[in-house]
């Protein structure tokens, strides 16, 4: 790290990235690794023994145990020393928030207090309001929340309606309003709550518990995370200091979209953790489980079920720590001034939106694949609660709707990068008009790969980002402006881009971990990479053609398609066999095996 | 006070275990290493000993370069210094050999107390303790669960359980104990501790630094040696009783139970 090539956000879709220049799990450092293995003692020892208690919505157990983490340093990654948290950097952050992943309830309630509920006053706070509140948020004295949503306003989050007015005498905004669905609002001491200051300007505050006017409603009755508290929070006439307001009046979108920038990516983290212990789970219980006088592990079907849990878990992973690894080069490129400045902190981190929405949306649904099949994997005791199979099932599904539901996420990946690309940040265009003239030329036939392990797969990642610059080019030239409403097409966008981030996250991983450790040591990476690939490219190439066939006709529709194919020509592979060799390592190690 | 606590790194008890082709070790590819559990109760003791009568805490490992890890997790908890005695004449040695490089690390450095413990759960043997002990010339008190220094830093009083019983035993200073489970619960390495650990001194030394004829050492020099591992037996499948009735079924099981297992 430091010396790294500086990314856009978004261009890696149109520029080729080396193994050096990404970030992964075998780069961990020393401290890397005893803070994976701290959090993951702690959430053995504190959380799975509670796991009942928690579910039950024990509220001071919750708190002391948010305090035993602020003891550990557990909530002050992200808060600088000087406020009494750690300053640590964004792969430290996302190794925490990983492990605690797999504290059911605890990890929302972890999740929401180290997030949103702090976070913005880590970037946003001016210096009276960060000795106030930091030093109590990092060492878990309090507990944080954070009150954007409310019934009329969800993901249209800027439509609030609770209002704030000035005070006669200019010292108090009065706020009143009903926030809906507000995590850890039991327990929580501080909220940073949004309002629009006379109906108009929407801005955010700093509210204590105790000041006058607020109070809490009914908890929700959930389907899943039932160990965190989810109330309306609600404001009447509620009294808060004007030196409360949180960064400017008007500016509280600023905050907001940013705080959901960093959610996205934590949750993107904290899911891929979750993924690892169900893969993890499920084969111990298939291993041990005996029908047709042989362990269900045995049966290919379960096998593959296995393999694609771990593979795509492995996407996941090697994902997440490349996006950490792209904060920190970015963050380690700011002057001595700007690493002291939350707003220009917070510039890094909103650089790489397109990529948190990615790894959001990636993350979440690899989730509730794997929760799934860990369910069938148990047969009818994973449908009962005496294991856990089933709670992880229902705890996984919030994912795709919080910090921006998965339809509004993928709306903003080609959204973020088109908006992009008009105002020159990104060089989508000149890209996206290459593709033409170079298909005239180009034949898959006469194409010569060289002579190593993943060849093929490094070919077919570089032919995918054609074919998503193709689609997106064909659809901006028939929309233009108007594409912002064809959500058919962006949802496909979507999904190519996210894919490709996916495949390449792990390949480059991969490669580097060949380059390190030689080709023996990373067979089974290399076996997940050409077996994810393998399943990925017909996938692009339907959906890329599903788009076409919407947006061309007649001669053009043809020659598109003829493109298309051109590109994603791809000779099926024995993914069979890759699968099965995964599979049988998972079902040796019993683990999660990279 | 100044203690010392030696610390063995082995594989995760979680790990898979597998025998090598050479029936005498084991496959250590896919292993994860830990510190040895019953050290991390000896770190810890020491840790609370240190909070209440000052002093350094000294971590003293061997092994493979690796080891490192298990001392700077130790000098995360709160140890103040840690030594890493690593030699590739090392390899294959037999616990005494070991117990000697281990002596030879600590015997010059300023010492009130020395931790081990009671046991590396990888070998069961139990013996690097009271080596070390015999070596410096100190007293050895093995399996230990509850360790007290008197006020003045000079002597100390351990517990150890004896069937149901507890043998009190009291001694001067310095001595060396090996931790049992139930000494102390272990704390965990805070991230603080885990960023300053990594600015604290480590130092590594060879068998020559330490004065050692490299001859002693290694797989040619055990006293002790390991003839062949075996797995333990597997346990064989449990067996259904068939039988049309209660009453066919209970006949079969009497019968099994007769001949086959042999208990009635
Ligand atoms: C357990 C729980 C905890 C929560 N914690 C918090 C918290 O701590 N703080 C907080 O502020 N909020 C919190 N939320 C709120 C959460 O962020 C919202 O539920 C989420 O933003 C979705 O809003 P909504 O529920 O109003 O759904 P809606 O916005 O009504 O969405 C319903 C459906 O319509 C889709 N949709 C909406 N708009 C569009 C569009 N333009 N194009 C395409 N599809 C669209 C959505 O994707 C979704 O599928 C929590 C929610 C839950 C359930
Ligand atoms: C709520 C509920 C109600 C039920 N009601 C009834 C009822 O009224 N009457 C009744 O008799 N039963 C009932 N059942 C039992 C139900 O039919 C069984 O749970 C089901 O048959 C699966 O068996 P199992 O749970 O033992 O899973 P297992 O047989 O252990 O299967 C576990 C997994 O292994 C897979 N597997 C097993 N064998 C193979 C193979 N050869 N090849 C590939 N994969 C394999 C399975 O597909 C599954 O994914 C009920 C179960 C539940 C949860």
């Amino acid at each position: 790290m430091g010396d790294n090539r500086i990314f856009a956000g978004g261009e890696f879709l149109i520029t080729d990235v080396t193994p050096e220049e990404v970030f992964t799990p075998e780069d961990f450092t020393d401290e890397h690794s005893m803070i994976l293995e701290t959090v993951k003692d702690f959430v053995e020892k504190e959380i799975y023994p509670n796991i009942d208690k928690l579910e039950e919505k024990d509220h001071d157990l919750v708190l002391s145990l948010l305090g035993k983490a602020g003891e550990l340093g557990l909530l002050g990654t992200d808060v600088p020393e000087e406020y009494d948290g750690l300053g640590l950097d964004k792969v430290s952050t996302t190794i925490v928030a990983e492990a605690m992943g797999t504290a059911a309830a605890f990890g929302v309630v972890y999740g929401a207090h180290t997030g949103i509920g702090t976070l913005p006053i880590v970037y946003f706070g001016n210096e009276e309001q960060k000795q106030k509140y930091l030093p109590k948020l990092a060492s878990g004295e309090w507990c944080g929340a954070y009150c954007l949503t409310e019934s009329g306003a969800g993901t249209d989050a800027l439509n609030a309606k609770t209002k704030a007015v000035l005070s006669e005498d200019g010292k108090y905004y009065i706020l009143n309003g009903e926030k809906m669905f507000i995590t850890n609002a039991g327990y929580a001491s501080s909220f940073i709550v949004y309002a629009k200051v006379n109906g108009e300007q929407f801005t955010g505050f700093i509210v204590e518990k105790d000041f006058p006017g607020v109070s809490t409603g009914k908890e929700e009755e959930k389907m899943g995370m039932h160990g965190s508290s989810t109330r309306p929070v609600i404001l009447e006439d509620a009294r808060v200091p004007v030196e409360n307001v949180l960064f400017e009046i008007g500016k509280g979108h600023k905050i907001a979209f940013n705080s959901l920038n960093i959610g996205r990516w934590k949750l993107g983290a904290s899911v891929m953790g979750s993924c690892k212990e169900s893969v993890t789970q499920a084969v111990k219980y298939a291993n041990g489980r005996i029908q047709f006088k042989a362990p269900i592990s045995s049966f290919g079907m379960i096998k593959t079920k296995l393999a694609n849990m771990a593979v795509k878990t492995y996407m996941s992973d090697s994902m997440m720590y490349r996006l950490a690894g792209m904060f920190d080069d970015k963050l380690a490129t700011l002057d001595a001034d700007a690493k002291k400045s939350g707003a220009e902190k917070i510039k890094v981190i909103e650089e790489y939106a397109p990529e948190c929405s990615i790894t959001k949306v990636f993350g979440s649904e690899v989730l509730d694949y794997c929760v799934d099949e860990y369910v069938q994997i148990l047969g009818g005791y994973g449908f009962c609660s005496d294991y856990p199979a089933e709670r992880y099932y229902r705890d996984s599904r919030i994912n795709r709707i919080w910090e921006g539901t998965n339809e509004i996420n993928r709306m903003l990946v080609p959204g973020t990068m088109m908006k992009r690309a008009l105002q020159g940040r990104l060089n989508l265009l000149p890209a996206a008009q290459a593709i033409a003239g170079e298909l005239m030329t180009y034949s898959p036939l006469s194409v010569q790969l060289p002579d190593t392990p993943l060849a093929l797969q490094e070919h077919m990642v570089k032919m995918t980002k054609k074919i998503a610059l193709m689609v997106a080019g064909v659809a901006a030239q028939k929309f233009g402006q108007n594409l912002a409403k064809e959500q058919e097409v962006l949802a496909v966008l979507a999904d190519i881009i996210i894919e490709i981030f996916a495949m390449e996250s792990g390949l480059l991983r991969t490669i580097k971990i060949i380059d390190k450790e030689g080709e023996e040591k990373a067979e089974y990476h290399i076996a997940a990479v050409k077996s994810y690939v393998d399943d990925i490219i017909p996938q692009i190439e339907a959906w890329a053609k599903k788009v076409i066939a919407y947006v061309e006709e007649g001669d053009m529709l043809r020659t598109q398609l003829a493109g298309i194919k051109k590109l994603a020509r791809y000779q099926p592979i024995d993914g069979v066999s890759l699968k099965r060799a995964i599979a049988d390592r998972i079902i040796d190690l019993e683990a999660y095996p990279f | 006070m100044n203690i010392i606590v030696c610390l063995k790194q082995v594989p995760d008890t979680e790990s898979q275990i597998k025998i090598g082709p050479d029936g005498k070790s084991i496959v250590t590819d896919d292993i994860k290493w830990v510190m040895n559990p019953y050290d991390e109760f000896g770190v810890e003791e020491a840790l609370r000993l240190k909070e209440k009568h000052g002093g350094e805490v000294t971590v003293v490992g061997l092994g493979p370069k690796r080891v490192t890890e298990s001392i700077r997790t130790a000098l995360a908890m709160g140890a103040d210094k840690g030594i890493l005695v690593s030699d590739e004449a090392l390899d294959g040695s037999d616990s005494l050999a070991n117990a000697k490089a281990i002596a030879a690390a600590v015997k010059d450095l300023d010492y009130d107390l020395i931790f081990t413990g009671q046991r590396g759960v990888d070998d069961d043997l139990g013996l690097v303790g009271a080596t070390i002990a015999e070596l410096l010339g100190i007293p050895q008190f093995s399996i230990i669960v509850k360790v007290e220094v008197a006020e003045d830093g000079k002597s100390v009083k351990v517990e150890r359980p004896i069937e149901g019983e507890a043998l009190i035993i009291e001694s001067n200073l310095p001595a060396l104990i090996t931790a049992q489970k139930g000494l102390n619960e272990p704390r965990y390495a805070s991230l603080p501790g885990i960023m300053k650990a990594k600015k604290k001194p480590l130092e590594e030394k060879t068998l020559a630094d330490l004065g050692l004829d490299s001859a002693e050492f290694g797989e040619g020099a055990r006293k002790l040696k390991i003839l062949e591992l075996t797995p333990p037996p597997e346990r064989a499948a449990g067996k259904i009783v068939e039988g049309e009735t209660p009453q066919e079924k209970a006949a079969e099981l009497a019968k099994l139970l007769h001949d086959e297992a042999k208990v009635l």
